[in-house]
């Protein structure tokens, strides 16, 4: 009898891939699903069952599935993927250094001037004196 | 800074400019807001001064190892005082657009609203 093909490995691979591209090219656009990645794990949860699906088949029924070999290997590099994923959210980003040196509510904000886009200076002297206030969001730029 | 965008009339609306800092040269970071469409000034502090006067260095972070800035909002006031900081511990994880708005209104409410 001729063996079938044991999708749920590929199907549990693909939806590993899936999950992960997806936080990068969809949900970090979206605080909701950026800050805690709930949509990824979410998406974990049957990537891992139908891995598990796959692998038992493959060896509880050997006689009716293949995927031996294919199965552990999908396995393993996503649940390899999964851990890195997970280590980058958890462990990471969350490596910043502690900041005991940034000024506080109630201190005297240093000014400067630095160049925009543009190439044109810009004063936050300036800024102030034309409103009432400014938020200034330091970001770790895009390389 | 796109939830920052997308609400950039908020901000006016309460008489607050937004200013994004970064290490990032000039060019890139025209290239960016063109790409992105932001229209809220974006200054380039190669060097890091600012960045590290307002003590939000984030040594040696950078894709080249070179020194960066930590993510980190401030609320400063018209007489150049700090209202508000937000430093977060998590470089994914930034103040979003309404939390900084709820700052600007506690530390320093407008008759408007």
């Amino acid at each position: 009898m001729k063996r079938r093909w044991n999708s749920p490995g590929w199907a549990g691979f693909a939806i590993t891939l899936a999950a992960i591209l997806s936080y990068f090219l969809i949900f970090y656009r979206y605080p909701v699903t950026r800050d805690v990645p709930w949509v990824t794990y979410v998406l974990f949860a049957p990537a891992v069952a139908l891995l598990v699906v796959s692998v038992r088949r493959a060896y509880e029924q050997p006689e009716q599935y293949k995927g031996k070999i294919s199965g552990p290997i999908l396995s393993t590099i996503s649940i390899a993927l999964m851990g890195l994923f997970c280590y980058m959210v958890l462990v990471l980003t969350k490596d910043v250094p502690a900041a005991a040196n940034a000024l506080q509510a109630g201190q005297q904000a240093p000014d400067f001037t630095l160049n925009d886009a543009s190439g044109r200076p810009v004063a936050l002297a300036d800024i102030l004196h034309k409103n009432r206030a400014a938020v200034l969001v330091f970001y770790r730029g895009y390389w | 800074m796109r939830g920052i965008e997308k609400r950039l009339q908020e901000f006016h609306a309460r008489g607050v400019e937004v200013v994004a800092i970064s290490t990032d040269k000039c060019e890139d970071s025209k290239k960016l807001c063109q790409s992105q469409g932001y229209t809220f000034p974006f200054l380039s502090d190669a060097k890091a001064d600012v960045i590290r006067r307002f003590g939000v260095l984030h040594a040696r972070a950078g894709m080249e190892d070179q020194d960066i800035a930590r993510p980190a909002e401030f609320l400063v006031d018209a007489s150049g005082k700090i209202r508000w900081v937000n430093l977060t511990g998590d470089i994914r994880v930034r103040a979003r657009p309404q939390m900084i708005l709820d700052a600007i209104d506690a530390a320093m409410p407008s008759a408007g609203g």
